[in-house]
């Protein structure tokens, strides 16, 4: 696989925050990937935007009803890479990951615009089923949220279940096992299996989130701030989890704690929007390193440096 | 009185005086505003044993009356051939149990998927608005009313003066229907959103989350909605009066003749008795004894079930 | 990689949308059945009861020459009986509902007053009516003659009173009970909303509960308590058995005394205690009387959810 990283951010360093939709086209330059990421990030792979589970955005808008959230996004995500999208409130990376497995069209009145493509595959074309979009592209929320009338096992396999494809007992117990494995609960609950899924504790909660989610066998994981709900310990859990299932999985992460997108992201996009009320627009991005080191934009810089609104 | 008399009257007190000492002694409520005070605490008091008594004498009369004929007797034997003491009720439970469950039949189903409809599709929508509305209405219907539209219902279907159990099941459906929608929308509300959500992000369709998450998860408080839905219908007497009959004797047929009630069974031994009138008050109270019974254990048993839902609010 | 392009554009599409359908579809029909119900159950009250609107002498029960000579004294019953049975509810129903909440010493006492008042609302109306007729009438008795000894100069206490106790008085404490509970009840739900920093505010201005009850409480909860009203009103309107077997009862009768041995009846007590013996025409006139009855509650009840609406935007 190729060792490039094309570096789609944008060129000027010197936009003035009216012209926030300074996002252009990517390849503008090219830069090796080892050196940039932080010491504690465990990449064996170089990224590449060929490898399985890689993703393309091109020119996505998303609406509330006629507001408009998020504007123009174009955006390269790599497979098997760990992505992060950082910002302040409100500019719309939430919505925009949302938009990623069609989950914002759940809420009434709420569309997007634009192509998001999984492996060359447009997931807003003509025919295609929102519903098989989710079972490719994964999802965990800012609040674990176990099913409360399933016991441990059955939310892993509650992607199954819900879908009336329960496998027989020992494919199951095999799949629960080695889900739990991968979400490094396994040893922490072995021996509860049969207690309820909400018994667990917030961190331990939302492992299971991540064991359930990749119970369906997913090329992609998305994460919406999977940490905020969570103490310092359970934090660092998760942070390790994120890093370990970016060797198997394209893993798109929302988080608003900078030094958490520094340590476990490999791309970094930052997201921002021009004044309350404004559409949310993609600002930077670019591999993790570059955008804490160097950011090219003065909005990201402030950002990354607190010296945001 | 409102808050901004209170400040005034606080005001006037306040620079009234001079230091805090006597401020103080000068805002301890006047003799007047604690008699008032105590009177308020009294009527509370009073309004709480007005409330407890009738319900104890109720209970009481119908423990010490119902007692009097409180024997097998009762619960083996129908009121066939019986003329003075002795019979039974037996007929009139298989009845209230028949005419129940056909209820619970018909509205449970009915009434749980409009909740479903209202909760999980057509919030927003017109025909959600319009059904509301009805259900809003059908609350309002007095049974009685609900009795003669049965019985309107039944005979243009199969002529005036018809009675069957099944009439009188449809009558109770109409009286439990708005039940259970409303204590089943409510309960379908309290379901996290993002139960739901995490559902749909496992690549699940709308309608196997519905049945696999938001269903088992709300089963408690939807069980608990049911069984005060059959509490409210297990007592109706007038709508059965009208469309279900009476009769001495068993009938286990819904569709066909007059079947008897326990509700209705209490009414007419104590409307139409013969000439040993006691034997006939006795098989009243015992009726009503029997009946108590029954929707004090539904009460209990509903009761038994919410804290599970509260559960899961307080774990959100 | 051609996994994912299978998965998203092939057949589970298809298969989907067929259960999907089917489920949405069906939990659709059950919401349009219950409106078509409503609408179904006019019908059939018009169907039946219509013709019975122009009929005259021998074909009305209770020797009626025309339905509105039926239907008048009837209605007069039912407002009459009902708004006894609200004032006497009305305060109770306040004072319990301020026992559960605010002036609940614990939660667990608020808990068993939930549970007392739902137990009372569970109580069949034909247990009531045999208590009522049993027990209540008879012991009503010598407050019946106190009354008139002492008050019967005023309309409702004169003439002589009834020696059963089988009157208006009797049969509006009976209902008055039974709607007790539900009026409470909105009482209660309209109280528990009452801002705490309302609360707090009060009393760090040096307010006595009593004081606090009606700065705070009271004025945040009036249209929750006329709703309650209004609700009770429309439970008492509709109370059938309780009153048809308490009340000793003339049907033509318009009389505001509420002791006396002759009462006037009440539309939903006059149904079931006619319907019975009825056949032919007089059965349509009864269900005419049910589609007044209909009517009456519904302008109540519409009424009462105006009210609560009103509040709650307020």
């Amino acid at each position: 696989m190729t060792a490039t990283v094309p570096n789609p951010t944008a060129a000027a360093s010197d936009i003035a925050p009216g012209a926030l939709a300074a996002s252009t086209a990517p390849a503008t330059g090219t830069a090796p990937t080892t050196g940039l990421v932080p010491a504690t990030a465990t990449v064996t792979a170089p990224l590449s935007f060929d490898a399985p589970g890689s993703m393309s955005i091109s020119d996505v808008s998303c609406y509330y009803g006629s507001h408009l959230a998020v504007a123009d996004v174009s955006l390269e995500i790599p497979g098997r890479a760990v992505t992060a999208f950082i910002g302040p409130s409100g500019c719309g990376k939430s919505t925009l990951l949302r938009a990623i497995n069609r989950m914002h069209e759940v809420i009434p009145s709420a569309r997007a615009e634009g192509t998001i493509s999984l492996d060359g595959v447009d997931l807003y074309a003509k025919g295609v089923d929102p519903v098989a979009v989710r079972s490719k592209v994964g999802m965990v929320f800012q609040k674990p949220n176990p099913f409360p009338a399933m016991s441990i096992k059955d939310n892993v396999l509650a992607g199954l279940i819900i879908k009336g494809q329960r496998p027989r007992a020992s494919a199951a117990d095999e799949l629960v096992e080695r889900c739990l494995t991968r979400a490094h609960l396994w040893d922490e609950v072995k021996d509860r299996l049969r207690k309820p899924g909400d018994s667990l504790s917030g961190g331990q909660q939302q492992r299971l989130c991540i064991a359930r989610a990749i119970a369906v066998q997913p090329d992609v994981v998305l994460m919406d701030e999977p940490c905020s709900a969570l103490d310092p310990i359970s934090t660092l859990a998760i942070e390790e989890l994120m890093r370990d299932l970016a060797r198997d999985y394209t893993v798109v992460v929302v988080t608003h704690n900078m030094a958490q997108a520094n340590r476990i992201s490999d791309i970094t996009a930052f997201f921002s929007l021009a004044s309350a009320g404004q559409p949310g627009r993609l600002i930077e991005s670019g591999p993790t390193g570059d955008i804490f080191s160097a950011p090219k934009v003065i909005a990201t810089r402030d950002y990354i440096d607190g010296r945001f609104g | 009185m409102s808050i901004a008399e209170l400040v005034k009257g606080g005001e006037r007190t306040a620079s009234g005086r001079g230091d805090a000492v006597t401020t103080l002694a000068a805002s301890k409520p006047s003799p007047a505003r604690r008699a008032k005070n105590a009177l308020a605490t009294g009527a509370v008091v009073a309004a709480v044993v007005l409330t407890a008594v009738p319900l104890t004498l109720v209970i009481w009369a119908a423990i010490r009356r119902g007692s009097e004929r409180l024997d097998l007797t009762l619960f083996t034997h129908s009121m066939r051939g019986v003329v003075g003491a002795g019979g039974g009720l037996l007929h009139a439970l298989t009845g209230t149990l028949l005419i129940t469950a056909a209820t619970a039949a018909i509205a449970i189903p009915l009434g749980l998927s409009t909740a479903i409809y209202l909760t999980e599709y057509g919030s927003g929508g017109r025909l959600a608005a319009i059904t509301r509305r009805a259900v809003d209405i059908m609350v309002s219907i007095p049974s009685i009313v609900a009795g003669l539209a049965a019985y309107a219902l039944f005979s243009l279907l199969l002529g005036p003066g018809t009675r069957s159990g099944l009439a009188g099941a449809v009558a109770l459906a109409m009286i439990m229907i708005p039940v259970v929608v409303r204590s089943s929308e409510e309960v379908l509300r309290l379901v996290p959103a993002d139960l739901r959500e995490a559902g749909l992000a496992l690549g699940s369709p709308k309608w196997r989350v519905i049945r696999k998450i938001v269903l088992p998860t709300a089963l408690p408080g939807l069980t608990a909605g049911a069984v005060l839905g059959v509490a409210r219908i297990i007592g109706e007497t007038a709508p059965l009066l009208l469309v279900a009959g009476f009769t001495d004797a068993m009938n286990y047929n819904l569709a066909e003749g007059r079947m008897a009630t326990l509700p209705v069974f209490i009414y007419t031994q104590w409307s139409s008795k013969g000439l040993d009138t006691a034997a006939y008050d006795q098989r009243a109270w015992a009726g009503a004894l029997v009946l108590m019974a029954v929707v004090v254990v539904l009460q209990l048993a509903a009761r038994a079930l919410p804290p599970q839902i509260a559960k899961i609010r307080r774990n959100r | 990689m051609t996994d994912s392009r299978v998965a998203v554009s092939g057949g589970p599409a298809g298969r989907r949308s067929y259960g999907e359908r089917v489920f949405s579809g069906s939990m659709k029909g059950a919401a349009i059945a219950v409106a078509l119900i409503l609408v179904g159950v006019l019908v059939f009250l018009a169907a039946k009861g219509g013709p019975a609107f122009g009929d005259g002498e021998g074909d009305l029960p209770a020797h009626a020459t025309n339905f509105l000579a039926l239907a008048l004294p009837l209605a007069f019953g039912s407002v009459w009986v009902a708004v006894v049975a609200l004032l006497f509810a009305a305060l109770p129903a306040i004072g319990v509902a301020l026992a559960a909440t605010i002036y609940a010493p614990s939660a667990r006492f608020g808990r068993f007053l939930g549970a007392v008042l739902d137990l009372l609302a569970a109580v069949p109306s034909v247990v009531f009516g045999l208590w009522g007729l049993k027990v209540l009438a008879p012991a009503m008795v010598p407050l019946f003659e106190w009354l008139h000894a002492k008050l019967g100069w005023l309309p409702f206490f004169s003439g002589d009173p009834s020696v059963t106790g089988r009157t208006v008085l009797t049969a509006s404490v009976v209902v008055a009970v039974m709607i007790l509970p539900i009026m409470a009840a909105m009482c209660r739900e309209s109280f528990a909303l009452t801002p705490p920093a309302l609360i707090e505010a009060a009393y760090a201005l040096g307010a006595t509960r009593w004081e606090m009850v009606r700065s705070a409480v009271l004025p945040v909860a009036r249209s929750g308590i006329v709703a309650g009203g209004m609700l009770g009103l429309g439970r008492a309107l509709g109370e059938t058995m309780a009153v048809a077997m308490v009340l000793s009862a003339t049907p033509d009768l318009i009389s505001f005394n509420v002791i006396s041995s002759e009462n006037p009846s009440t539309i939903a007590a006059f149904i079931a205690s006619t319907f019975p013996e009825s056949t032919g025409s007089r059965v349509n006139a009864l269900i005419a009387l049910g589609l007044v009855l209909f009517g009456i509650s519904l302008l109540v009840s519409i009424a009462g959810r105006r009210i609560a609406k009103k509040g709650a935007q307020a």
